[in-house]
């Protein structure tokens, strides 16, 4: 039907840009195998070495990463669960129930997503402060708790689950804590998982706030240990900040794999379904 | 939605008897069960810290005392030669970097669209991608990708005969890393969002330009786009609001340097606060930003919808 060269010539340019967006982590996985005299060389690329162990016992045993490692596993857990619970049950009352409050308090929600988080960042230091919440895993889980995103992603999910589904419900003597909890949520499971990736990725990547609400190493998180060893250690650590960052971004890339249509769902369901 | 939900609930409110009332009341507590979680977090972490934030605008803290000073830190932002200059330098990135990524992800998410595109899934995985990496990962590996003495780009570009090129060292080519580094990590979504809202312009949209005579490009201009463009004016905003607030690329990537080429309002908002602890205007730049996010949206949502008649 259509000219084969055209089609060959579509397929190499899109295969050439494809490679170019994958390049980057192809160059990491070289890196974390070289040793920093290695990397600056300029001998990543394509050419594995031999110094990934070392690499890796260096970094647990000599840096604080392993410490980090442990501190953004449990808050990102613990805020993606929080959320998850949070967001989903705001957004059942604003799908599913009607007063003039609710739809004004869904107006706040919106206008929070255009307002900059900045702003709010020496109150929250100020706070932290008084609260004696520095260093705390709180401090950093609960101020981003309320996901606006979530909210209306669970919002827009369950508007479309139907209204007789949830009166037979009632009828069968149900409460709505029951129907939300048996009925409603299994039924948007895709879209819980699309919060829950979303969640996940807020808190993991998260960098301003634990940078300004942490103060002992020992509390910090990957980003704040890897941009500290960045800033501290320059190029003299190259490989341990390359094996940081691959080790980093591992667990998003194995969740992203495995759950490709969630994830984007979750990345894109705000700005798609609105 | 939210003006017809209310007059809906209005009108219900008048035809419902006594009984259905009493019924709402009590939905109405249950609703409130729901968003209690919410409305506590929103109004400790997020209403207050705001408000706050601009009691603290119109104060100073010299020793330890907190005095009032009215609108000073605002004159004082208005004046100020760094703060413009981070203003600025947002506004050449954005500038460079928007309508870059823009024409890219409409040529990725046509390419990834097309019917003669082998792998396709594949392909869209790849440009997806780097959205993966959060942005202290990204910002490290392009310092060391960009790198003027070692870096993998200088490199390459050396075996094509161009370079060094003084990436991170020089004001422009700084500015350039930083909107590279922005362009490599979000196209790919942005590309994914359009390549969605593609697959849902109607088939017959198309079949009917074909039976007009139109070819693909002509097809392109008066389907496509016109179909894209709530999706695109959407990026549009979304991007710029993301950009006025950068702040971790350049942290890691430059630290505001080499000249304060790369300072960024978010960077400036961090030292005024976190380093030079003058709480007061670092909050004057917190509600400076604000200003200019409400206002740059108000003008591009005019502007864009007006087009779109």
């Amino acid at each position: 039907m259509t000219r084969l060269p055209a089609r060959l010539a579509l397929n190499l340019v899109v295969a050439l840009g494809a490679l170019l967006m994958v390049a980057p982590f192809v160059w990491l996985l070289s890196a974390i195998t070289l040793s920093s005299a290695g990397i600056r060389a300029g001998g990543a690329f394509l050419v594995p070495g031999d110094q990934l162990a070392h690499n890796l016992s260096q970094l647990f045993n000599t840096t604080g990463f392993g410490r980090s490692l442990l501190n953004s596993v449990l808050i990102s857990a613990i805020f993606t669960l929080l959320a998850v619970a949070v967001c989903s049950a705001a957004g059942y009352a604003f799908a599913k129930f009607r007063a003039w409050w609710l739809s004004a308090l869904f107006g706040v929600v919106i206008v929070t997503l255009a307002l900059p988080g900045q702003v709010t960042l020496v109150p929250l230091f100020k706070m932290m402060v008084s609260l004696g919440w520095l260093n705390s895993y709180q401090a950093l889980i609960l101020p981003n708790l309320a996901l606006p995103v979530g909210i209306f992603l669970m919002r827009q999910a369950i508007l479309s689950v139907p209204d007789e589904l949830l009166d037979a419900g009632r009828v069968d003597g149900a409460g709505e804590y029951r129907i939300f909890a048996q009925i409603v949520l299994p039924v948007v499971r895709p879209s819980l998982a699309a919060l829950a990736i979303f969640a996940f990725l807020t808190t993991w990547n998260d960098f301003v706030l634990p940078l300004v609400v942490l103060r002992d190493p020992s509390s910090y998180t990957v980003p704040v240990e890897i941009a500290t060893m960045q800033t501290v250690n320059g190029t003299d650590s190259i490989s341990l900040i390359m094996t940081a960052t691959a080790i980093s971004i591992l667990p998003v890339l194995g969740l992203f794999l495995l759950l490709q249509r969630q994830f984007i769902a979750g990345l894109l369901g705000s700005a798609v379904k609105g | 939605m939210a003006e017809s939900t209310t007059t809906l609930a209005r009108g219900a409110v008048k035809v419902r008897s006594a009984r259905r009332g009493r019924l709402e009341r009590r939905r109405a507590r249950v609703a409130l069960t729901f968003v209690a979680p919410i409305v506590v977090l929103f109004a400790v972490f997020k209403a207050y810290p705001f408000g706050y934030a601009f009691y603290l605008s119109l104060t100073k803290n010299k020793g330890g005392v907190t005095t009032f000073v009215g609108a000073d830190n605002y004159s004082r932002l208005i004046h100020d030669p760094l703060f413009r200059k981070a203003l600025s330098n947002t506004f050449q990135i954005l500038l460079i970097q928007m309508p870059v990524q823009l024409v890219l992800a409409l040529v990725i998410a046509t390419a990834l669209n097309s019917g003669l595109l082998w792998l396709r899934g594949v392909f869209r995985t790849a440009y997806f991608v780097p959205i993966v990496m959060g942005l202290v990962a990204y910002g490290v590996l392009f310092s060391s990708l960009l790198n003027p003495q070692y870096g993998a780009v200088n490199d390459l570009l050396g075996h094509i005969g161009i370079g060094p090129v003084p990436w991170l060292d020089d004001p422009f080519w700084a500015k350039v890393a930083i909107a590279i580094a922005m362009t490599w990590h979000y196209t790919g979504q942005t590309a994914v969002i359009y390549l969605a809202q593609m697959q849902s312009i109607p088939k017959e949209l198309y079949e009917a330009a074909s039976v007009d005579g139109a070819g693909a490009f002509r097809k392109f201009r008066a389907v496509t786009v016109p179909g894209l463009r709530p999706a695109i004016v959407l990026s549009v905003i979304l991007s710029t609001i993301g950009a006025l607030q950068l702040f971790d690329e350049p942290f890691v990537l430059t630290n505001g340097g080499p000249e304060n080429a790369t300072e960024t309002i978010g960077l400036y908002l961090y030292r005024n606060g976190f380093q030079f602890f003058d709480f007061g205007y670092a909050s004057a730049i917190g509600y400076g930003l604000t200003a200019i996010i409400v206002l740059i949206s108000l003008i591009q949502l005019v502007v864009l919808e007006r087009r779109e008649r």
